[in-house]
């Protein structure tokens, strides 16, 4: 079991657009992955809805937790997204809003 | 529900008609969330189907649904791309759907799963607030049309439109009306609703034909052509010649009036300033010739659906490509209304109990003077930048005190022209106390009929109290514009209540210096002032103050007007 534990940088938390692209990113990844807050259940990191119930604000910790051979590489992506202002303007676009 | 006149011709529905317009189209429904006993089983083929076939039907309920979304959203642009975009990506959610299966798999009924599981999330989205508060609106609308796809209804929620079209729907919802392509939208009819509310001030804005509160109206089938006439309130089903002959003679009466261009004035000459409302920099960009400037420049929607407050430079953006627009005309620019039924996420209190009467308007800057101090920046850098002279506006001020603190920070932006709205009939009763702190007032109608009834202005089936004709109402309209004329300082009225061209006389009677209404309402009230001088005015402002009901004080101005003006405008 792989863990991270990393304070989300988005100025809204882990909400909306940050929340949109942290989700794909997680189901990308092909591997389970699971996110906490400190002391709470963790939940199922790839839906939008366990993760926008959260309602992680800026600044706070979470814990994101995975298992497997890609684990490690995965959370540590992971961990540089929530690590990143996701709802500045010159963010990635979230892949589910193609015009 | 008034009854159909004599001789009017059968089916026809009546309704209360917002603006003055008339179309003819085919219906396209905004269905209703599926009835149905959450507790039926699944019947396939008159057979009660197992939990295996009943899991294989809603997955791929789920799974159509959101490609059905993602289909439209790839087609769709602006606002109604991301509503969509947003509703897909929830069906496509893996713990929804896992919740949902897991439920059916135990043995659960195909819709009370669904249900179950949407309104746990929904619970907790509400409990939370703000943003999230506001999602449950697109969690439902997944849950409606994955249970309609189960059982093999027709798709509820917002139709897409392949043709022209008028749309019928019991209410619309900001998020529905979001959600359609408002470029094939020929007229709005609802069940519900009210003339200020949501939906009748985006038709108004679009210069779309609308009537609120028609009985019977989702009972239309869909396709069936129908002429919607918001002057007379009626919707009509398969419409003969004589009817579309008669809605296209009116058309023209319409674009002849609009052909008109002149300053508004009473058939005397007094200067009566004739406005537009807008909301966004592509309004002023399209702000007709026949508009002397913006009376309204409605700031909020710039702030809408955010996670955070625009920045200063992007609001500076906004307002100097408006200034630019209006091309040396006036505007009159509000600072941000939010709250109430405004919510944003970054600045109002998702738990008021009574968010109208809470913080919301001005009175945000008790929690956030930053908001308002960044927009007003940027409104000094748009002055700059353009050289024009904006005036700025708060609204929802109810004190002189409150007025006093406005001013001193919008001067100090290098705003120079600064005013507040009379919205709070505290401030209209003391509108001269208020007046001595600013440069001008602007009557916000609907809001102060909604605070003088005591009537929530979402609340459709109160629209006979929230009426603009009430004499109460009127008073307040009165007590203010007589306060303009003691200070000599322009008194606005930016509310629905400018563009009836009725009203328009009262007002103009009362000493209202301009009004500012939906561009579509333009020709008609022009050409209602420039046939009646000041004097008549003030007479038919007379008569209706001396009314004892709304229905009474129209009337009585009714009754004074001239016959042709009845005519051309079908009064």
């Amino acid at each position: 079991m792989a863990e991270r534990t990393v304070a989300v940088a988005s100025r809204v938390g882990l909400h909306a657009r940050p929340a949109m692209l942290f989700t794909q990113a997680v189901a990308a990844g092909g591997v389970p992955v699971t996110i906490a807050r400190p002391g709470g259940a963790p939940v199922d990191a790839s839906s939008i809805l366990l993760v926008m119930s959260l309602g992680v604000p800026h600044g706070e910790e979470v814990t994101l937790a995975a298992e497997g051979p890609d684990a490690d590489r995965l959370l540590d992506e992971l961990v540089a997204l929530l690590a990143t202002d996701l709802d500045a303007p010159d963010a990635p676009a979230p892949s589910g809003a193609a015009s | 529900m008034t009854a159909a006149p004599v001789g009017a011709p059968a089916g026809v529905l009546h309704g209360v008609g917002v603006g003055r317009g008339a179309a003819v189209g085919p219906v396209a429904l905004v269905r209703a969330a599926p009835a149905v006993d959450p507790g039926a089983p699944l019947v396939v083929d008159g057979v009660e189907a197992a939990p295996a076939r009943v899991r294989e039907v809603v997955e791929r309920a789920f799974a159509d649904v959101a490609a059905g979304l993602r289909e439209q959203a790839a087609t769709a642009t602006g606002t109604v791309r991301d509503v969509l975009a947003a509703t897909a990506q929830m069906a496509d959610d893996t713990a929804l759907r896992g919740q949902v299966l897991t439920r059916i798999d135990s043995g659960e009924p195909p819709v009370a799963a669904v249900d179950g599981v949407v309104e746990t999330f929904a619970g907790m989205f509400e409990q939370a607030g703000g943003y999230l508060a506001e999602r449950v609106t697109d969690l439902r609308s997944v849950r409606d049309r994955v249970v309609a796809r189960t059982l093999g209804l027709p798709e509820p929620g917002v139709p897409y439109l392949d043709r022209p079209s008028v749309v019928v729907a019991r209410d619309l919802a900001p998020a529905d009306t979001a959600a359609l392509d408002l470029t094939k939208v020929v007229a709005i009819v609802t069940e519900l609703g009210g003339p200020t509310g949501h939906t009748a001030i985006i038709a108004g804005q679009l210069g779309l034909p609308c009537v609120v509160r028609v009985a019977g109206a989702t009972g239309l089938e869909e396709g069936t052509v129908v002429a919607v006439d918001a002057a007379a309130g009626t919707v009509l089903p398969d419409p003969g010649e004589d009817v579309r002959a008669a809605l296209e003679r009116r058309r023209a009466t319409e674009v002849m009036l609009a052909d008109d261009t002149a300053p508004g004035a009473t058939a005397d000459g007094r200067a009566v300033g004739l406005l537009a409302n807008i909301g966004t920099a592509a309004d002023a960009e399209r702000l007709v010739a026949s508009a002397e400037g913006v009376g309204l420049f409605r700031t909020e929607v710039l702030f809408l659906d955010r996670a955070t407050a625009p920045s200063v430079e992007e609001q500076a953006e906004t307002y100097t490509a408006v200034l630019r627009a209006a091309a040396g005309r006036k505007v009159v620019v509000r600072t941000l209304d939010a709250g109430a039924d405004k919510p944003l996420a970054f600045a109002t209190l998702p738990d008021e109990e009574n968010p109208a009467l809470g913080v919301r308007g001005y009175r945000l800057v008790r929690a956030h003077p930053e908001l308002l101090d960044t927009q007003l920046a940027a409104l000094g850098r748009a002055r700059a930048a353009t050289g024009a002279s904006p005036w700025v506006m708060a609204p929802m001020v109810a004190t002189p005190d409150e007025a006093r603190d406005f001013a001193t920070r919008a001067r100090a932006a290098g705003v120079d022209t600064v005013g507040v709205m009379v919205e709070v009939p505290a401030a209209a009763l003391r509108a001269v106390d208020v007046l001595a702190e600013v440069d001008f007032v602007s009557l916000g109608t609907n809001d102060l009929a909604q605070y003088a009834m005591a009537t929530d202005r979402l609340r459709g089936e109160l629209a006979d109290l929230l009426d603009m004709w009430q004499p109460a109402v009127l008073d307040l309209v009165a007590a203010t514009a007589r306060a303009g004329r003691a200070t000599r300082k322009p008194v606005g009225v930016c509310g629905e209540s400018a563009g009836d061209p009725l009203m328009a006389l009262v007002l103009a009677g009362l000493g209202v210096t301009s009004l500012s209404m939906a561009p579509g309402a333009l020709p008609a009230v022009r050409y209602a002032l420039r046939r009646h001088t000041l004097l008549t005015c003030e007479e038919i402002a007379d008569a209706a103050l001396a009314a004892r009901t709304a229905p009474e004080a129209r009337a009585a101005a009714l009754a004074l007007v001239d016959h042709e003006v009845r005519t051309t405008l079908a009064l």
